[in-house]
């Protein structure tokens, strides 16, 4: 990708709308090539027309996330699975 | 379980100037729960006719109480930091939303030795976990990589001349070195962050913070001096914010 990126971190906010846990720091796996890794580390487009996660190894999406009025809309299916550290 | 994110509205209290083009918002925000060095906030501005726009600022030092501080820089044509930086008076409000963010911070019980590398504006986040160390008087040591355009692009420049034991500094200048400097001006070099952070057997947490391209670079250089990529935590600015 040659635009410029941000990073998972700018997710921080927008899915903090959507869940109790902070998912950046949780890890990621990619659907595409396997690479698992923080969502902070994604590489991280938008915020118009919607944020749109990729991978950092194969640069393939793992997220989209677009906000409505009165909703979110959120794409994970170029993500396998999360990892979420949950403190017992 | 943490409370939801909700917005609360924040009061401009004071205002400090940092350089030509950045300054500090030091706001008053009820019900404020407390922070992480290297968290942020979303900011959001109103227009009377509706229109909203929110843009992330990483917090500057430690929650004081209520009392949160954000350091900005003009993005030219911004929607956001112009206003904050230029038009915002104390007594003025905005809404602000946090903290968020979970990965790119410092906790004080972390007892690894600690390089901060920034480059212009990503000095913010970092400045929150110097000022936190002191806060808590850690003895933790701190290495921090400045790398900056010229000495007058500097944030903090006065609290960083001050001596804070365990805590040493090393200014890169990319475009014009003061006179006298040993380095001359240019982009980070492996060679800086080997002199100025700390071998890689010490195993530090690296934390490195700035524009894209600058993050990019400076990681790559942290993993060729051998540092293990989980150690290296970076977080990017971009043109995007605004």
């Amino acid at each position: 990708m040659t635009a410029e990126h941000l990073d998972g971190n700018a997710l921080a906010g927008p899915l903090g709308e959507i869940f109790a846990v902070d998912v950046t720091a949780a890890t990621g796996r990619c659907a595409s090539c396997g690479q698992a890794g923080p969502v902070a580390g994604l590489h991280v487009y938008g915020p118009e027309p919607g944020l749109v996660a990729r991978c950092p190894g194969c640069e393939e999406v793992m997220m989209r996330l677009v906000r409505g009025p009165g909703a979110a809309w959120l794409d994970l299916r170029g993500t396998v699975s999360l990892r979420v550290n949950l403190p017992e | 379980m943490r409370r939801r994110l909700v917005w609360r509205a924040a009061r401009l209290r004071e205002v400090r100037v940092e350089t030509s083009t950045a300054r500090t918002l030091v706001l008053e925000v009820p019900g404020w729960p407390g922070h992480l060095a290297g968290q942020h906030v979303d900011v959001r501005l109103t227009a009377d006719d509706g229109y909203t726009a929110q843009r992330s600022y990483s917090l500057a030092a430690p929650a004081d109480g209520e009392v949160i501080e954000l350091t900005v820089e003009t993005v030219p044509g911004g929607e956001v930091s112009p206003y904050l930086t230029e038009v915002m008076e104390p007594g003025d409000q905005v809404e602000v939303r946090g903290p968020v963010g979970g990965w790119f911070v410092w906790r004080p019980a972390s007892q690894a030795p600690v390089l901060l590398v920034g480059g212009g504006s990503g000095i913010v986040p970092l400045m929150a976990m110097i000022r936190e160390r002191r806060r808590v008087a850690a003895r933790v040591p701190f290495r921090l990589v400045y790398s900056l355009r010229d000495p007058e692009r500097r944030y903090y420049a006065e609290e960083l001349r001050r001596p804070d034991p365990g805590l040493d500094i090393t200014y890169l200048y990319t475009r014009a070195a003061p006179d006298g400097a040993s380095r001359p001006a240019g982009r980070v070099t492996p060679a800086d962050l080997a002199e100025g952070g700390w071998p890689a057997d010490f195993e530090p947490d690296c934390y490195v913070c700035g524009p894209t391209g600058f993050v990019e670079a400076a990681a790559d250089l942290l993993l060729t001096l051998g540092h293990a990529p989980e150690r290296v935590r970076t977080e990017r600015f971009g043109p995007t914010g605004g």
